[in-house]
Order: structure tokens, then sequence, then C-alpha cells
């Protein structure tokens, strides 16, 4: 739990007691995994949110107001997330920070929208910066939440239109978690698959549980038994490090297409098995331009260490243009912001990004890269880093949407 | 024996002869708690929706852990899978209220029965295969089903929802009266009422004939054969019953979250609530409410304030094992002899006495462990930290010298302090016990 | 599907006696002290912790030994300071205070070591391939752990049967109060097996923590499991601990490698469930899916038939 650094000795009814939002603070809560399984991705996360505030904050806030960033925990469970996010706006947090798993996705944007509809003019936002469940802005969509994040189908016509183009690649294996999030991936990739390379044999279409395994060898030797030549997965967190360990520590020879490869700890995990062979897809990553954008290099300064390598660049895009939608509704209001960051555009170091009005789903860059050798920046202090196989512009990104939101008047 | 009421003790039994009295001895004490009750959530620090989802949770973790006194001081059963009977209740009212949702013309308020019946039948069910042993194996017996349950729970996604649980809305409903239960004061009346009714009905279970055989298999099951009954059914009996409370409490939970998921039946929260109940005391029936309260408010509030609270939480339970197993009911309920004596105007200077050191040393640790916490948890916020009005600086050895000698000194000056209070407390019993105000 | 099988097979055993490592400690004393240890994950996960941080310092051949004996010295401190003032008072007090230990000793390892995972990779010195089987790769440190853990056997056994103090224990283990009437020191003994327990959790940290990831939920992943291999096994059975984890082991491993559901055997059976029958779902889940349920199926049923488990010579 972060520590507020408020006085340790309270009274029991005075600790209840919250009082109102001081006159300058604007609070934002941050609601994902600081413990367990997915702790070194949520910890992660939350230093780099944390870095982006307080870059805005050190320019002079959000008109006029610093941001106050609130931290919870939720080891990756819906109904933990509920309960943090009912004490969160007690808190008096008007938006909410999530992206480490789509079943809490899921349960805080319904949460957010009945709470809304029960309170109005106490309206909370949910900024969405990492779950890419496509039915959060498909047929779970609604006004109150935007993804800052390319969402699982995205991500894949970006792999697979690389992946059609390789005559390498003649049999796939889908390994995934057991949720709504890995059950997209594995229907975006057979869909996808069908569609580009017919020829492509699905080989096998795994589905374990989210969090749970702790050794991948059975796994692994499934994947060995089914004889294939690239494997694709949409695991992160602990579920990528443990899958790669396994399947290092077996000799498994196979192509590795990730959403999240860069998960810290996995580059470390492969190491040199992973070169030519560990792709992923991606918003960023470290060589996509040809110098190391200032605030990654700030960032590694301030965060020494391979489990700090940074990997949340849609962070700082997420609160560049929080920040920019903001100033251009003059006011921190919820409501005012979301109105002003529908359709807004933004130029970035890699491109143009837009926030789509229709579905809150940001348009940016995605890069399909591979883990190689002699490139300019490594990771994790292993010698090994990303070297781009090809990016496809925002506008490319965008897929057609079943959303239907509600607007407020 | 254990049935003294919320704290008040019955002194002496043989007096209660005149009717309207008697009436009021005995259910005065639950009209003061349904008048607490009904006006807590409009004091000065539960009047905003903080407090009253505060309360709110304290009332269902009350339900939760008066259904499992059921099991653990009532009958003797250690069950480390309690939490299942929660969770089955608490699906079965979400699909309830799914149902209402989709136009069912049930009004919200019933949605708790739900819980409780599906509590029953999966208590009568799991119960007649796991209540034919008690002692280690039952505790055994009980973590294996909760494991299994859980794991159980994932492969079912249709009915549990998987990861995502299933989710429903307390609003889309016949309105009654006009009330849609959106509001956190109305969730907290539905629920406050429920768990009164609940609390109540469990009362009056242990005193009826099943309740005291509850208690003599607790004690000496083997007797209980002799005079005739069947320790086996008592137990399966006991078990359903509280696995009927336990769904009670985990509808409540469904309509305050509107959501529930597989963690509902899962080891951590069936570890919450035997914390719960004997931190709280299993002796006494309203030792688990007092615990509910006291754990609920600690993961509400205090984690707000420090990373470590899990593990004061922890040390507190580790205490409470060795040197106060009757819980803090227990200790309050001990000292209701000796109030009334003068000798307990001796006791509280020694209790005063002993209370610095204890500071003392609490201080050194918590300087201790909040420091170490800040440097392996949260080393960006540099080493600077606020503790007690004044920074203290985890990089200078003087701050970790300063603790350490804080908690010997106070650990030695608490322990020599020990024989005062000790006598100081035979002095005070033997004068209640002289002037015949003691427990029986 | 003969590769699968060999290497699941392997697979199986390897994770069996992993699970036998971890167990072994518990086995002692919940056989001898009938202490529900809860607190077993634990030292497991400290051993992990401890090896870590001496490797760091030490290398990695010297943490082998002393991770484990540091184990050994908190066991014999838990049970001098803290069981032996619960003894008195039940089996469900020792539990609890077990499972009050548990929590505490989590907290601590993440005030000590933070709540990331630590860079616990295996030691270059044994990160080899061992020999190849089908094609993949057979790791020299799953090797080097099914070496310690038969070694572990061999001394569990010969120590509790060929020795005096093992007379002693085996004695205690149905006779308490007769052996401390023949004057011998139980406490003490308790003490030690506590120890000893302790220590061998610790050696099986040692392995497992670069096996597994090592964070301070470790010992929340693989503690219940502890306690389906040692009901499983039996009481007071070492054979019956071993036998209980490779049983567990090759089950679920296998489990995972089987993609066929009762709806499949139904159907080569010729029986055709409707979709919309309200078992449809359960009887469409594939035995992959179900894999983690199976130490607890099985732990479940064997309390209910047998409560003295495959060997056990008492019940709990």
């Amino acid at each position: 739990m972060y520590s507020h650094a408020r006085k340790l000795v309270a009274p029991a009814i005075a600790g209840m007691l919250f009082a109102a939002p001081a006159a300058a603070e604007l609070k934002i809560a941050f609601i994902d995994p600081l413990s367990g399984g997915a702790a070194s991705t949520g910890i992660l996360a939350q230093k780099t949110h944390q870095f982006y505030i307080d870059a805005i904050n050190a320019a002079g806030g959000v008109n006029g107001e610093k941001i106050t960033l609130l931290s919870f925990d939720n080891k990756v469970n819906p109904q933990e997330s509920l309960i943090q996010l009912k004490k969160a706006i007690d808190d008096g947090a008007r938006y909410v920070v999530q992206g480490n798993g789509s079943s809490v996705a899921h349960a805080i944007t319904e949460a957010v929208l009945k709470h809304n509809e029960r309170n109005p003019g106490k309206e909370v936002v949910f900024l969405n910066y990492a779950a890419v469940d496509p039915a959060l802005t498909n047929e779970k969509c609604n006004f109150w939440h935007f993804r800052f994040d390319a969402d699982a189908d995205m991500k894949m016509a970006a792999m697979t239109d690389v992946m059609a183009k390789d005559g390498k690649v003649k049999s796939v294996y889908l390994i995934n978690q057991d949720y709504s999030f890995g059950k997209a991936v594995a229907a975006a990739a057979k869909g996808m698959l069908a569609e580009k390379r017919p020829d492509i044999r699905i080989v096998g279409d795994e589905l374990h549980p989210l969090q749970k395994v702790q050794d991948f060898s059975p796994y692994v030797a499934k994947i060995k038994a089914a004889g294939t030549d690239t494997v694709i997965t949409g695991n992160w967190s602990n579920d990528m490090v443990l899958l790669i360990k396994a399947g290092k520590d077996a000799g498994l020879k196979v192509a590795w297409e990730t959403y999240y490869g860069g998960s810290p700890g996995t580059v470390t995990a492969i190491g040199e098995a992973g070169v030519d062979t560990l792709k992923q897809v991606s918003e960023w990553h470290k060589n996509a331009t040809p110098e190391l954008d200032a605030t990654v290099a700030a960032f590694a300064k301030r965060y020494p260490g391979a489990e700090n390598e940074y990997t949340y660049w849609r962070a700082k895009t997420m609160w560049e243009i929080f920040a920019g939608a903001a100033r251009k509704a003059q006011s921190n209001d919820p409501v005012k912001v979301s109105r002003a960051l529908e359709g807004m555009k933004m130029q970035t170091p890699l491109g143009e990004v837009e926030m789509r009005a229709d579905n809150h789903q940001l348009l940016q860059p995605l890069y399909v890269s591979t883990l190689s050798r002699n490139v300019k920046y490594d990771v994790e202090n292993s010698g090994l880093g990303w070297k781009t196989d090809a990016k496809v512009e925002a506008r490319s990104t965008s897929l057609p949407t079943t959303c239907k939101m509600e607007r407020p008047k | 024996m254990s049935d003294s009421a919320l704290g008040s003790v019955v002194l002496s039994a043989a007096s209660a002869t005149d009717p309207p009295n008697r009436w009021l001895r005995q259910y005065g004490a639950w009209l003061v708690v349904a008048l607490v009750l009904l006006v807590l959530p409009h004091l000065p620090g539960f009047g905003n929706d903080f407090g009253r989802s505060l309360l709110t949770q304290m009332a269902i973790a009350a339900v939760l852990a008066l259904s499992y006194n059921m099991l653990l001081g009532q009958t003797g059963l250690l069950s480390f899978g309690h939490a299942v009977y929660f969770g089955l209740g608490g699906y079965a009212a979400i699909h309830l209220m799914r149902a209402i949702n989709h136009g069912l013309p049930i009004p919200m308020p019933l949605v708790p029965v739900a819980g409780a019946a599906a509590g029953l039948v999966a208590g009568a069910v799991l119960g007649s295969a796991t209540t034919r042993r008690a002692g280690t194996i039952f505790a055994l017996i009980s973590l294996g089903v909760g494991e299994l349950v859980y794991a159980a729970t994932f492969m079912l996604p249709g009915y549990f929802g998987g990861e995502e649980g299933i989710t429903a809305s307390r609003t889309r409903a016949p309105h009654p009266a006009g009330i849609d239960f959106g509001s956190q004061l109305e969730v907290y009346y539905l629920t406050a009422a429920w768990a009164l009714l609940a609390a109540v009905l469990m009362y009056a279970f242990t005193r009826t004939p099943l309740g005291r055989m509850c208690q003599a298999v607790r004690d000496n099951p083997e007797r209980v054969e002799y005079v005739g009954y069947n320790p086996q059914r008592v137990r399966f009996f006991a078990f359903a019953a509280s696995a009927l409370f336990a769904g009670l409490a985990g509808g409540l939970h469904a309509i305050n979250y509107e959501i529930v998921a597989a963690d509902a039946v899962g080891a951590q929260r069936s570890g919450t609530v035997l914390l719960m109940t004997y931190i709280g005391g299993s002796g006494h029936f309203a030792g688990p409410v007092l615990g509910a309260i006291v754990l609920t408010w600690l993961q509400a509030s205090l984690s707000g304030y420090t990373s470590a609270w899990l593990l004061y939480v922890g040390l507190f339970f580790i205490v409470t094992i060795l040197f106060a197993p009757a819980g803090l009911s227990g200790l309050i309920v001990m000292h209701a002899p000796v109030v009334r004596t003068k000798a307990f105007l001796r006791l509280l200077p020694a209790y005063a006495i002993a209370i610095v050191p204890a500071v003392v040393a609490a201080i050194g640790a918590i300087v201790l462990i909040e420091m170490s916490y800040r440097l392996s948890t949260q080393p960006e916020l540099g080493t600077r930290l606020q503790l007690f009005g004044t920074t203290v600086d985890a990089a200078t050895p003087w701050s970790w010298i300063a603790g350490a000698v804080l908690v010997a000194g106070g650990g030695v000056a608490f322990r020599s302090t020990w024989m005062r209070i000790s006598s100081a407390w035979d002095r005070a019993t033997d004068e209640a016990r002289a002037s015949g105000t003691t427990e029986r | 599907m003969l590769e699968l099988a060999t290497v699941s097979i392997l697979n199986g055993v390897v994770y069996g006696l992993l699970l036998f490592m971890l167990t072994s400690g518990l086995t002692l004393i919940f056989s001898m002290m009938g202490v529900l240890n809860f607190a077993h994950a634990s030292l497991f996960m400290l051993g992990a912790y401890f090896s870590w941080q001496l490797g760091r310092w030490i290398g990695f051949w010297p943490a082998l030994v002393i991770a484990p004996l540091l184990c050994g010295l908190v066991g014999a401190a838990i049970e001098r300071y803290g069981l032996r003032h619960v003894h008195k008072r039940g089996h469900v007090a020792e539990i609890l205070f077990t499972f009050g230990l548990a929590y505490v000793i989590e907290e601590l390892v993440t005030m000590i070591w933070g709540r990331n995972a630590v860079a616990n990779s295996v030691p270059k010195v044994i990160d080899f391939s061992l020999f190849q089987v089908f094609g993949s790769s057979f790791p020299a440190y799953k090797g080097l752990m099914m070496a310690i853990s038969v070694a572990m056997f061999v001394f569990l056994y010969v120590a509790l049967k060929r020795t005096r103090i093992g007379l002693v224990i085996q004695a205690a283990l149905t006779h308490p109060h007769m052996v401390s009437a023949l004057g011998h020191d139980v406490p003490g003994v308790f003490v030690l097996v506590f120890a000893v327990g302790s220590a061998l959790a610790g050696l099986a940290g040692v392995i497992g923590g670069f096996m597994l990831l090592t964070q301070p939920t470790l010992a929340h992943a693989v503690g219940p499991i502890v306690f389906v291999v040692v009901v499983v096994g039996g009481l007071g059975s070492l054979a019956g601990a071993l036998i209980a984890s490779m049983l567990i082991g090759i089950l679920q491993t296998f489990a995972v490698a089987i993609d066929y559901s009762l709806l499949d055997l139904f159907r080569t059976l010729g029986i055709v469930v409707a979709r919309s029958s309200p078992l449809h779902d359960f009887y469409a889940v594939k035995l992959s899916t179900a894999a983690p349920i199976v130490p607890y199926l099985l732990l479940v049923l064997m309390l209910v038939v047998r409560p003295r488990g495959l060997m056990g010579r008492r019940d709990a």
C-alpha cells in the first residue's frame, strides 16, 4: 500500500474522517496489482505514472491543481478492485487509472458507469492504460472509459500482417491465459490468420489459469509434441516470464510472437536463446527512435536496475493528452475533460495520435519488433535489445467498432 | 458456558423474577443494538459514503464471523474453508439479482434469502461428507474442499463467470416505497436490518437444545453419545446452519458490491474470517462481532497509513493466541467481575505503569518496521519518513539504533511490570470472589 | 504421443520429487507432533530467499549448505519460543499459531526484500543441459534437485529406522506419553524434529527458489499442495509421502497434457449430451483445464474414505 506519509497516530474516529480534498489538489486513483504474481508490472506502471505526474506538477499542474496519485493494490482481482474503487471514490478521486487485467477493467468500467448514473455531479472517469480486451471499446463501451493502449485485435492485425509475409511460418500454437483477454487473443489469431494465411495450420489452442501456474513444463511439453515453429501468446507478467523460462529450459526452438515480450524479466529469462526468435507488438520500444527519448533516459536515471526497465510509453502519451484535454476544457471536471478528450489529436515523437470519439480508443503507432544483438539500446542489462520489423501508423491501426455509447447531455 | 450478550454481563441470574424486568434484561440489549445501528450512519465520522460503506462492510463481516463461530466457538470445529458457503451464497444472490434486472418481479431486499438458501444447500451437501470427523481431520477436509471449490469455479465459467466474475445491478429492480438502493445509506440500512435479524437468529440458536448439544459436542463428544445424541449429526446440523448464515452474508456482499468473483470462495477470505473470529474471541457470542469490527476497520483504514498493516495484524493475531486465547471479548469479560471491586482501583495504576514501557517498545518496533518497509517496497520515495510527528531518516544508523533501543528497553521494562499487574490482578479477583460478584 | 508421454513422466517425476523435498519435513513434524504446520511453506520460501541472498555474498555451493541451517535455526526458535507455549492448549491452538506465523513470515520477507520477485535465476554452475530426450533438453539443476530429493529420503529413512533418536521419534509417534515416562526429553526431541523439518524445507527452497519465482507469495502458492501430500501419503509414513508426491506430481502433469473431457468420452461411447443440458458445461471441461483440482479431489476423497492415508499408521 502506498503510504500517504500521514502521521501514524490518529484517533480511530478521526482516522475515518477524510478531510475534504484540498483546494489545489486533483486526486487520481491508481488501482493495479502491487503485490502477488503481477506485482512486477504493477509496480513498474505505478512508478511510470508517478514519474509523468511529477513532471506535470513541476510544470504547475493542470489548471492550477497539482495531481495526487493515490495507489491501491488489487492483486488483479475484480472484486478487490471494486472494494478499492469505492475507497478511492470516497477518498475524493475523480479519475481512476488501471490497466493490468481486462477482468478488472470490465468490473471497473461497469462500476464507474453505475456510480455515475447514481451520482450525477460526482462523475468518475476511467483511464485504461493497458487492459486490451476489445470488448471494452465495443460491446461493453461507455462514455466514461478511455483506452490508451491498442486493443488485442489491433495488435493482432499488426502482428499477423508481419507473419503473413514470413514464409518460414508454417504452423502456429496458441497459448493464452484463461480469461477475457486471453480468449480474445486466441480468437483474433485464428480469425486473422485464416484470412491472411489460410495455409498456416493452428496446431494447438491452450488456455491456462491466470497468474496461477508455477511450472510451465507440462505446457511446453505439449507445444513440443505438437511440433510447431511458432507460438502466439498474450501472456503477461509472471505468466510470460515462467512460460519463457520453461521453454528455454526445455530447449524449445520456436518463434515467440508475443504481446508482452517486454514484460519485466522476460528478456533476462530467455537470454541469447531469444535472439531473432522473441518478437513483440508494442506502441514503442527502446530503439524505435534513433535517439532515446529524454523522459525515458530520465526515468532510467531515477530508477536504475533491470526490474525498472522502461516499458510504459503509453503512460507518457496518456498523461500528455490528458493534460492537453484538461487545458482545452479549462477545467478538471471529468465531464468537461472527457468531452475535450474525445476526438482530440496530439503530436508525439513517434507520430500523431488520435482519441477516437466513437469508442474512446486511442489510435497510436504500433511496432512489431524482434529481440536482436547489435542494437543501440539494450534492455535489462542483457546486451540484447529490440529491433523494428514493421511500423504501423496510427490511422492504419483503426478497426471497425460496434460501440454505441450514451453521452451525457 | 458462553452466553453474555454484547458485553453486558448477567451477574445474578437468580433474581430475574420480575417479568417486565426480565423481558427488558433479556431483550433490552437487542433494542439498544437496533437503536445504535439506526443512529450510527448519522454520527460524525460516518456521515459520508466512506463511513457508511465501512459500516456496511463491518455488518457483513459480523454476520460471517458469527456464522463461523457457530462452528469454532460453539461446536469446536476449526474450518479453513468457510468462505465456500459465503461465496456460493453470493453467487446465488448475484444470479438472482441478474434475473431481477431482467424483469423478475422480486424486490431487492429479498435477495439475501437466495444467498441463505444456497448456503444451506451447499452446507448440507458438503457437510454430510465432511462432518464425519472432528479436529485436525475436519480442518484438513475443510481446507481441501475450499481449494477444490475455488479451483472448480474456474472450470464452470457459465455459472461462476471465470476471472471476471458475475456482475449485476441493485438498482434495476422493482422499487417498493421508492427506494432504489442506489445510495450507500440505503444499502447500509438493508444490510444492518438483515445483520440484526441474522444475529438474533444465531443467538436464539445458541439457546435451543441443538445449540446446547453443539457446545456439549465441543466439550465432550464421548459423553454426548452416552446421553443419547449422535455427535456427527449434531455437527452436521451446526455445519448446515452456519453455512446458511454464511450464505446470507454472501448475499449481502453481492448487493453491496454488485459483483461476485472467485475469490469470494477463496482461502484468503476463509483466513480472514478465522482471524476475525479468533481475535474477537470465540468464547462469547459478541466476540466475533468485535473481531469483525476491529479487523474491518484495520483493513480499511490502517492500510491507508502504512504498507506494514498486514504485519501488524499478523503479530496482533499471534500475540492474541499466545497471551489472550479468549480474544478481545474474553479480555473484556474477564474484567467484568473485577470492575465493581475496590481492588480494581489499584489495578488501574498497575495497568497504567505497564502501558508506558509497552507503548515505548511498540513505538520502537513500529519505527524499525516502517523504515524497513520504506526501503524495500518504496525506495523511490526516499529514506525520510514521517512518524509520530517527526521525520525519521532510514539512511542514518541512529534511527535504527534508536528503534532497537526503544524495543529492547521497553520490552525489558514491560516484563518487569508483569509481577505488579499479576499481584494486583490476584488481589482484585480475590476481592471479587469474596464479595460474591464473580463469574460462575 | 510417446514423446509427450515420456516427457510428461519425466516432468511428473521432477515435480513429484520437488513436492517430496518440500513435504518430507512436514511429514516428520506432523507425524511426530501432530502439528499441522501452516508455516512450513513459509520456511521453504525463507530457504529460497536465504540462498539467494547468501548466494550473492558467498556463492551457490556454500549457500546450499548454510541456508537450510539457517532455516533449521528459525524452526528451532519457532518451536522453542512459540509453539512450546501452545502445545498444552491442543492442536487447534497450534494450527492457529502456525497459521498466523505464515502471515507474519510473508510480511517479514516483504519487509526485507520487497514485493517484487528477486532475480533468483539458476546459478551458472548448474545451468546446462544434462541430456536430451526426444529433442527436449533436461536441465542439470533438475537433476541436482532429484539427487538431493533422493538423498533426503535416504537420510530420513536411515535416521528414523536405524538410529536411536530415530527409534525414540518413532515411538513418540504412537506413544508420546510413554516415551516421556521412560525419561526421554520429549520437548527437546520436539525442538530437534521441528528444526530438522524446517531445515529440509529450507533445502527444498534453495532449489525451488530458482525453479519457481522467489517472491513473497511463493509460500501461498505452494502451501495448499503440501497438505495434500502429507495427508494422502499418510501419517507417520515417509514412504507414503514419497509415493503421494510422485502420484500427485505425475497425475497433475499428465492431466495438463490430456485435452479430453467427459463429453469426448461420452461421444466415443455414443452418448450425446444436449448443449442446453444444465451439466453440459461441466461435461465439456477438458482434463487439462481441470488439472488444478486433481490434488484437492484426491485429498478430499482420501480424508473421507481413508483418513489414515495411503500408508499411514495412525489417524490424525
